[in-house]
C-alpha cells in the first residue's frame, strides 16, 4: 500500500499531514510512503528529513496521485486536485462535508472515497483520531500567547522591588477543547482566569483546569447530545449578555471559543462591550474563521478598535500541528488495520460516520451517535434475598384487593344509615382529603418544617368551632369551653404563621 | 353577614389554604403561600364572627387578642434550634382546642333536638373529636418534653404495652355504644372518662416512641391535630373546618410517609403508634464483630487536611442542632470556599428532629440553599469527594444499616460518608445515637474522629483557617 503525502496549495495553509516522525511510523504500519517535495517547508521539515525517516520524495503533485493508493490531506481536495486523483483512491483530509457539497459529489463521481476527519465521531474510541480536538488544544494554548503578546503588561501578579504588577484577568467563552486549553495555559501564566460555557457539565472540568466557573442564574443546559452545545433560549441569552457585560468592565484579555457546528459562530461579545472594556485589552476571537463571537472581529486580520486589539487570526503553529495531525492520521490508518489487513469497514462505528464518500455514493449527514456524559445513575442499597417482583406484584394486588374491598363496604354501610346531610359533608371530606395529597407531594424536602409550621397554623382554623360555640351568657359552661378553645387556637395561629414567616424569610439562594 | 356571603368566604379560605400548602413546592414561591394562609385564615375568622349566629363579640376579640399576642412573642423568641418544640406544643393547642370545641358541642342545646340516626352520627363525631384531640393534645405534650430533653428521649418499653393501647381502644368503643343511648348527663360522664383515658393513651403512644424518631412523630401529631379539626367539622357541619382538617391531616400523613420511607420503617406500625427505634436494639447485638480502631485528629491536622481538598461535603446532623454550630460552619464554608474548595452540604431526609430540620438551621446561618443538596443527590458523588465531614450525625451515616442485615437499622438508606477519601467526624464523645447502636464507621480505616464541641471545634478550623 502506498501513502502519498501532497504538499498543501492554500496559501494560509502552513501544515503537512506527516511529519518525519509520523513517516517513521507509517513505515513501521508497513505503508510505503511517498511525499511532494517541498511539502513540510512551511512547518520546518525539510525533504532531507522525510528522506532520512524513509520517505520516497516525488517532484510534482501529479506524479503523486498517480502513485499513491492513500492520500493524507489537510486541506480538502479542491476540483482541480480531484482531477489528479486516480479513482479508487482513499484520501483522508478536513472536509466540512456539510458546507462541500459539491465536491463530494465530484469525488463521488470519480469514485473516490474520502474520509472527513472533521467528522470523526467524537467517542472515547476515536479520541485518538480526533483531529478537531488536537487542533483546538493547540489553537487554545496559542490564543492565549497571542492575548499575552498584544497585551502590554504581565498575566501573573509579581510584587517587585519596582512595584506591585497585578495580575491579568482572562475571561473564557466556550470550554470545550480550546476553551480548556486555553484556561491551563492563562493559567500557567499567572493570570486570574474566568470561564462561561452554557453546558453545566463542564463545570468541574472548568475547575480542574483551575479557573473559576460563571454561569447564569437560569436553569437551562446547553448540553446535547452531540457533545457541542445547542442554541440557547431568549431569556439565557439576554443573561449571559448581561454577564459578558459585567465581566468586559473588569477583564483584561477575552478568549472566544463559542461555535455551533454547520451555524456561524454566535454574536457573543458586541460592540457596547468592546467598548466597555479597558484600553489595551486583548480579544482573542477563535471561532473567527466561522464568522467570529464577537461582532467586531475580521476574520483573519488583527486590529486595534478604540484601544482594544481584537485577533481574528492565530497562527496555527505548523510544526506542532503538523506533527499532531499526523498522528491522528496514523491512528487511523492503524485502526483501519495497517498496510497488511487494510480495509474499508462500513460497519465500523468510526469508519462509517467519518467516510463521506464511499464506492461513489454519499454517506451524509451519518446516523448520530451520542457522547455526552451521562450522569451517573443514582445507586440504591442493595438487600440480600428480596422476594421476587412475582411475589410482591401478588401481595400488592392482594393488599390493594382488600383495601378497596374494605373502603368499599365501608361506603356501603354509611350510604345505607346515613342522613343526605352527613353525606354532602362526607364528599367534601373525602375531596379535601385527595386535594391535600395532590398537592402536598410537590413540597420540596427542604420546606418540610415550613410546611408543618404553616399546617399547624391553618388547622387553628378549630378556632371557628369556639367562636360558634361562644355565647353571650359569660359564666355558661360552654361559653368557657369556647372562650379557651379560642384562646389557645389563636396562639396557635398566631404563632404558626409567624414562626413560618421566620423561617421562609431566611431561606436565600 | 347573610349565610350566602359566609358560604362564600369559606369557599375562598379553603382555597387560599389550598393554594398556601400548594405554594411550599419551591423556595421562591413559599413566602407568598405563607400570605395565603394567613389571608384565608382572616377571611374564616372574620366570616365566622360576623356571621348570624355569633354572640359574645366582646369576649371574642378579648381572647383573640390575648391568643395572638402570645403567639406571636413566642414565635418571635423560640429559637430555630428550638423549632421542633414549640411546633410541637402548637399541636397540642389544636387538640386541646379540639377536646374542648367538642364538649362545646355536646352540651349545645341544639344537639339534644337532634332525633335518630342524625342524632347518633352527630354523637359519634363529637365522641370521635373528642378521642382525637385528646390524643393529639398529650401524645404533643409528651413530644414536646421529649424534644425539650425535660423527658427522658429513651423509648418507654414495658410488657404487653401493645395489649394496653389496644384495651384503651377496646374500652373507649364499648362506652361509645352505651354513649349513644345516654342522657345528656350520664352521657357527660363517659366523654370524660373517655377523654381521661384518651389522653392517657397520647401519653403512652409517644412515650413509646425514641428520639431518633421524633420527625415523624411530630408530622404524625400534626396529622392527627387535622383529623381532630376536621371531626370538628363534622359534629358542626361546617365545610370550611372539614376541607381544612383534612389538608392538615392528609398533608402530615404525607409527610409521616416520607420519613418513614426515609427510614424505612411500616407506615402503619408508626401512624397507630407503638414502635421504636431500639425496640429490640439494645437487646440483640450486632452480629458482625466492628473490626479497627478509632483515631482521633487534631483541629490542626483537620485544617491541612482541609486544605488540599478540592471537594469536602458536610453532613450535619442534631448535634449541629444543639451546639448551634450552623453559623460556625457557614463560616468554615466560605474560608474553604474562597480558598477554591467545592463545599456541599448533605442532608439525609431525617436529619434533625422535624423533617427538614436541618434545611431551615442551614438557612439561619445563610447558606444558600443551592448547596444543601438531598441524599440521593450527593452519593454518588461522594466516591470522588475528598473529605467528608460529619457534624453531630450519627445514625445517618452507620454503613450497617447497608452492611449488616442484622442491624436494627438495616435497609435505612444512609449517606455513604465512608466512600470519600477521608472522613471526618465531629462527635462530642463516643457515645451511641438516638438508635443506640454502634457506629462502625468510626473505625474505618479512612475515619478521623474529631472530638469536641460541634461549635467550639468549628470555631478553631476556622481560626486556624484564617493564620
Amino acid at each position: 500500500m502506498k501513502v502519498g503525502i501532497p504538499r498543501e496549495i492554500l496559501a494560509t495553509e502552513s501544515r503537512v499531514a506527516a511529519t518525519p516522525k509520523t513517516v517513521q511510523r507509517l513505515k513501521k504500519q508497513g505503508f510505503d510512503v511517498y511525499i511532494e517535495s517541498k511539502a513540510g517547508d512551511q512547518s520546518s521539515y525539510s525533504d532531507k528529513e522525510y528522506q532520512e525517516a524513509g520517505a520516497t520524495i516525488l517532484s510534482s503533485a501529479s506524479a503523486l496521485y498517480e502513485a499513491a493508493d492513500i492520500i493524507l490531506k489537510v486541506q480538502p481536495l479542491t476540483k482541480g486536485e480531484i482531477n489528479l486523483v486516480k479513482s479508487g483512491t482513499l484520501v483522508a483530509s478536513y472536509l466540512w462535508p456539510a458546507q462541500n457539497g459539491e465536491l463530494m459529489n465530484l469525488m463521488a463521481d470519480k469514485k473516490i472515497n474520502a474520509i472527513a476527519m472533521d467528522a470523526i465521531p467524537r467517542i472515547t474510541r476515536a479520541q485518538k483520531m480526533d483531529v478537531l480536538s488536537s487542533m483546538a488544544n493547540i489553537a487554545g494554548y496559542r490564543a492565549v500567547i497571542e492575548g499575552a503578546n498584544h497585551f502590554g503588561r504581565f498575566l501573573n501578579g509579581q510584587i517587585t522591588a519596582a512595584g506591585k504588577v497585578d495580575p491579568a484577568k482572562v475571561l473564557i467563552i466556550g470550554a470545550g477543547v480550546a476553551g480548556l486549553a486555553a484556561i491551563g495555559t492563562a493559567n500557567c501564566l499567572g493570570a486570574i482566569v474566568r470561564a462561561f460555557d452554557t453546558r453545566k457539565e463542564v463545570r468541574e472540568q472548568i475547575q480542574s483546569m483551575g479557573a473559576q466557573f460563571l454561569t447564569v442564574e437560569l436553569d437551562e443546559d446547553g448540553a446535547t447530545a452531540t457533545g457541542y452545545s445547542k442554541e440557547m433560549s431568549p431569556a439565557f441569552i439576554e443573561a449571559e449578555m448581561a454577564l459578558f457585560r459585567a465581566q468586559a468592565k473588569e477583564v483584561d484579555i477575552i478568549i472566544t471559543t463559542a461555535q455551533i457546528p454547520g451555524k456561524p459562530a454566535p454574536k457573543l461579545i458586541l460592540k457596547d462591550m468592546v467598548e466597555m472594556m479597558k484600553s489595551g485589552s486583548v480579544i482573542v476571537d477563535l471561532a473567527a474563521p466561522t464568522g467570529g463571537n464577537c461582532e467586531l472581529t475580521q476574520p483573519g486580520e488583527v486590529y486595534k478598535y478604540k484601544g482594544v486589539t481584537i485577533v481574528g487570526k492565530v497562527d496555527q503553529l505548523p510544526a506542532q500541528a503538523s506533527g499532531l495531525y499526523g498522528n491522528n492520521l496514523c491512528h487511523l490508518l492503524d485502526d483501519m488495520g495497517k498496510a497488511a489487513n487494510f480495509k474499508i469497514d462500513m460497519n465500523d462505528d468510526i469508519i462509517s460516520r467519518a467516510m463521506v464518500v464511499h464506492d461513489g455514493k454519499i454517506n451524509w449527514p451519518p446516523k448520530p451517535l451520542s457522547v455526552a456524559a451521562k450522569p451517573a445513575a443514582p445507586k440504591t442499597p442493595e438487600k440480600p434475598a428480596e422476594p421476587n417482583p412475582e411475589e410482591i406484584s401478588k401481595t400488592n394486588s392482594r393488599n390493594s384487593a382488600l383495601a378497596l374491598g374494605a373502603l368499599g363496604a365501608f361506603l356501603y354501610l354509611i350510604g345505607q344509615v346515613a342522613p343526605p346531610d352527613f353525606l354532602s359533608h362526607f364528599t367534601v371530606f373525602v375531596l379535601s382529603c385527595f386535594i391535600g395529597w395532590q398537592v402536598v407531594w410537590n413540597v420540596s424536602h427542604s420546606l418540610h418544617t415550613p410546611l408543618m409550621s404553616v399546617t399547624n397554623a391553618i388547622s387553628g382554623i378549630i378556632i371557628v368551632g369556639g367562636i360558634l360555640h361562644i355565647q353571650d351568657n359569660f359564666t355558661a359552661p360552654i361559653t368557657i369551653l369556647a372562650v379557651i378553645a379560642v384562646l389557645v387556637a389563636t396562639i396557635n395561629i398566631a404563632g404558626g404563621f409567624y414562626i413560618t414567616h421566620r423561617m421562609l424569610k431566611m431561606f436565600r439562594k | 353577614m347573610s349565610n350566602g356571603l359566609q358560604t362564600v368566604s369559606y369557599i375562598a379560605a379553603s382555597v387560599l389554604f389550598i393554594l398556601s400548602l400548594g405554594g411550599l413546592s419551591s423556595q421562591e414561591s413559599a413566602k407568598r403561600g405563607n400570605i395565603y394562609g394567613i389571608i384565608g385564615m382572616f377571611l374564616a375568622i372574620m366570616a365566622t364572627a360576623f356571621g348570624g349566629s355569633t354572640h359574645g363579640h366582646g369576649i371574642l376579640i378579648a381572647s383573640m387578642a390575648v391568643g395572638s399576642l402570645i403567639g406571636i412573642i413566642v414565635a418571635m423568641k423560640v429559637e430555630m434550634t428550638a423549632m421542633p418544640q414549640l411546633v410541637a406544643i402548637l399541636h397540642s393547642f389544636v387538640g386541646l382546642a379540639a377536646v374542648l370545641v367538642g364538649f362545646g358541642s355536646y352540651l349545645d342545646a341544639h344537639t339534644q333536638t337532634l332525633q335518630g340516626a342524625a342524632k347518633s352520627i352527630h354523637l359519634v363525631e363529637v365522641y370521635l373529636g373528642i378521642f382525637i384531640g385528646a390524643v393529639t393534645f398529650t401524645g404533643s405534650i409528651i413530644a414536646w418534653g421529649k424534644l425539650q430533653g425535660k423527658i427522658m428521649s429513651r423509648p418507654l418499653m414495658y410488657p404487653g404495652r401493645h395489649a394496653v393501647l389496644i384495651a384503651i381502644v377496646v374500652a373507649s368503643m364499648a362506652m361509645l355504644i352505651r354513649f349513644l343511648d345516654m342522657g345528656t348527663d350520664a352521657g357527660l360522664q363517659i366523654l370524660i372518662i373517655m377523654t381521661v383515658l384518651s389522653s392517657i393513651m397520647g401519653i403512652l403512644l409517644v412515650m413509646a416512641i425514641g428520639g431518633a424518631d421524633m420527625p415523624v412523630v411530630v408530622s404524625m401529631l400534626n396529622s392527627y391535630s387535622g383529623w381532630a379539626a376536621a371531626a370538628a367539622g363534622f359534629m358542626l357541619s361546617n365545610d370550611l373546618l372539614i376541607v381544612t382538617g383534612a389538608l392538615v391531616g392528609s398533608s402530615g400523613a404525607i409527610l409521616s410517609y416520607i420519613m418513614c420511607k426515609a427510614m424505612n420503617r411500616s407506615f402503619f406500625s408508626v401512624i397507630f403508634g407503638g414502635f421504636g427505634a431500639a425496640e429490640g436494639a439494645a437487646a440483640k447485638p450486632s452480629d458482625q464483630a466492628i473490626v479497627g480502631e478509632v483515631k482521633p485528629i487534631s483541629p490542626e491536622e483537620t485544617v491541612d487536611l482541609l486544605k488540599e481538598s478540592k471537594h469536602v461535603v458536610i453532613v450535619p446532623g442534631y448535634g449541629m442542632a444543639t451546639a448551634k454550630a450552623q453559623y460556625s460552619i457557614f463560616e468554615l464554608v466560605n474560608r474553604l470556599k474562597a480558598k477554591g474548595c467545592d463545599v456541599k452540604f448533605a442532608i439525609h431526609p431525617v436529619a434533625g428532629r422535624l423533617p427538614g430540620h436541618m434545611n431551615v438551621l442551614l438557612a439561619e446561618a445563610n447558606v444558600p440553599y443551592d448547596i444543601v443538596l438531598e441524599m440521593d443527590e450527593i452519593n454518588p458523588d461522594l466516591p470522588e469527594t475528598d473529605v467528608v465531614m460529619v457534624v453531630g450525625a450519627n445514625d445517618i451515616v452507620n454503613p450497617s444499616a447497608l452492611e449488616d442485615p442484622s442491624s436494627p437499622i438495616y435497609g435505612m438508606p444512609v449517606i455513604e460518608a465512608w466512600k470519600a477519601k477521608h472522613v471526618i467526624v465531629s462527635k462530642r464523645s463516643m457515645a451511641a445515637g438516638y438508635a443506640g447502636i454502634e457506629n462502625p464507621l468510626f473505625y474505618k480505616e479512612n475515619t478521623r474522629m474529631l472530638y469536641g464541641d460541634a461549635k467550639k471545634t468549628v470555631d478553631l478550623l476556622v481560626a486556624s483557617l484564617d493564620k
